[in-house]
This record gives structure tokens, C-alpha cells and sequence, in this order.
């Protein structure tokens, strides 16, 4: 597994980017993942960031965009808002979390 | 094995490339055969690209409003449809008796809601919020003496053959 070097920390990453060590995120490092994709975090970003860190430590799997909206309480327009064009690729990308693994 | 890379790795979301449009036929009113197309239209929306459906013939069914809630699954002339439990397959000749509609219908229905995959509206819903486009088809509708306001809300408009083909120009074309 690849490791790269953001904010002058060593982040463990996946072949595409994607975080591998779910306590290797912290705030500070999602807004710089926010940055690198140019999304500008709000309020409403970080409502869904944490809700998909919750429930993956929960469930042990990244939200889909279903379950973002019918658990999560961030309907699917939001997310695409928020997330534009690949909403769940996004979010999980700067949640630190892994892609959402079902089809729905 | 591990790499050390001096750039950060970020993701390649493809942002800019904008021009994969997709289209989807769905002609099947059968309740296993509307999900296929509502699966891959919901992903291709999540991956960005420009999704388009076009409800036409049986397909017609599950964007009519009196009809769309109440999709059947038939077990007759499917050789594929097992019991839950192990791996017997229904025989032919039982398929049609009373009651086996219904059964396979609960038992579908069951396994989709079970992996979190919403029913028919609700995916359509799911659809039209992602920024897909529904089209209903000008000949079913006038076949069926169906107007706009019999059919689902979140459907544009009805449209004809010649309309489909020219918004889809571009477009990758699936018939199900």
C-alpha cells in the first residue's frame, strides 16, 4: 500500500488515494483532501463527513447515497450539492473512509 | 509492500470529462426485470454522467402511477428462480398454480429490501433527485390512453420515437 505525505504527515492510501487507516484522519487533514479535490467544506459538508465516519465505525461500511438520505438525514440533491457529480466517491474520499462497496 | 510517493495521491474524479452520456430502454413491466435499469441509472448518476430513461411498452408500468407501486414477479417460463433455502428449483409445472405470483413476489421483494435497495417509486425518487431524466414513450401512452397526469410526477414529459432518438445522440443505448 502506497504511503503519501499530506500536511507533512505519513498517510497510509490505497492505489487510487483513498485513506486505509481509519484513525489516520482527523479535521484538520479532511479539509486539506477537501482542498485537493476543490470542494470548500461548510457546515453542511461536515454533517455528512461525520455522519459517514459514524456509521462506518458503526456498520463497518461507507454510507451509500440511499443511506445518507434515509439515515443519515442529507438528502440525496444535497449530496450531489455538496459532492458535485460523484457524490459518494467524494465524500468518501474526504471522510477517510473506503468507496461504498454495494450497488444501491 | 510499500511505496513512498513525494506528491500527495489524490484521486482522479475525471471532473472534466463530461461527455459520457448514457440512455436506458426499459420495455418490462416485470418487477425483477425494472430493477436492471434502475440500478445502472443510479450509478451511472453517481459516477456523474448524463442518465436517461425512457419508459415505453410493459416498461410503461413502472411509471404509471396506479401500477408502478404493484410490480409483479412471475416465476412461469423462469427455469432460474430457486427457493430461498437450498437450491431447489421451482418446477415448471407448479409455476402457474394459485398463489405461486404472489409468493415469488413477496420473496423478491424481500431480498431486494434486505440489501437497503428501495422499491420501484422510491428508486425512482432516488433517481430523479441524482439528476436523471424520465421519458415516457408517445405511442405506449396513446396505447395505453394515458396522459401526463396519470403517470409518475417526476417524469418530464411523453415523447416519440423520432425525440428519443435525437436526445440521445451521443449516447451509449441500453434496451431492457
Amino acid at each position: 500500500m502506497p504511503v503519501t505525505t499530506i500536511n507533512g504527515r505519513e498517510i497510509h492510501v490505497d492505489d487510487e488515494g483513498f485513506l486505509t487507516e481509519f484513525d489516520e484522519w482527523d479535521e484538520d487533514l479532511a479539509k486539506i483532501l477537501a482542498a485537493n479535490i476543490s470542494v470548500d467544506l461548510t457546515d453542511e459538508h461536515w454533517t455528512a463527513i461525520k455522519f459517514a465516519r459514524e456509521d462506518y465505525k458503526a456498520q463497518g461500511e461507507t454510507p451509500t447515497i440511499r443511506r445518507m438520505a434515509s439515515v443519515g438525514g442529507v438528502d440525496t440533491k444535497k449530496m450531489f450539492q455538496l459532492f458535485p457529480k460523484k457524490p459518494a466517491k467524494k465524500m468518501s474520499y474526504i471522510a477517510g473512509v473506503p468507496k461504498p462497496h454495494g450497488c444501491v | 509492500m510499500t511505496t513512498e510517493t513525494q506528491a500527495p495521491l489524490v484521486p482522479n474524479f475525471d471532473d472534466d470529462d463530461t461527455d459520457r452520456k448514457i440512455a436506458f430502454i426499459c420495455s418490462k413491466g416485470n418487477l425483477d426485470m425494472a430493477y436492471p435499469a434502475l440500478v445502472l441509472a443510479n450509478a451511472a448518476l453517481g459516477e456523474g454522467i448524463e442518465t436517461h430513461l425512457f419508459f415505453t411498452f410493459w416498461g410503461f408500468d413502472m411509471i404509471t402511477k396506479s401500477r408502478m407501486h404493484d410490480l409483479k414477479f412471475s416465476p412461469v417460463g423462469n427455469t432460474a428462480m430457486h427457493m430461498p433455502v437450498g437450491d431447489i428449483r421451482i418446477p415448471q409445472a407448479l409455476a402457474p398454480l394459485p398463489g405461486m405470483q404472489p409468493m415469488a413476489t413477496k420473496m423478491i421483494k424481500d431480498q431486494i429490501a434486505a440489501l437497503g435497495v428501495p422499491e420501484v417509486p422510491e428508486f425512482l425518487d432516488q433517481i430523479v433527485a441524482s439528476g436523471g431524466h424520465l421519458w415516457a414513450c408517445r405511442m405506449s401512452a396513446d396505447m395505453n390512453k394515458l396522459s401526463e397526469e396519470d403517470l409518475y410526477d417526476g417524469v418530464e414529459a411523453i415523447i416519440n420515437a423520432s425525440d428519443f432518438i435525437e436526445m440521445t445522440d451521443g449516447a451509449q443505448l441500453l434496451f431492457i
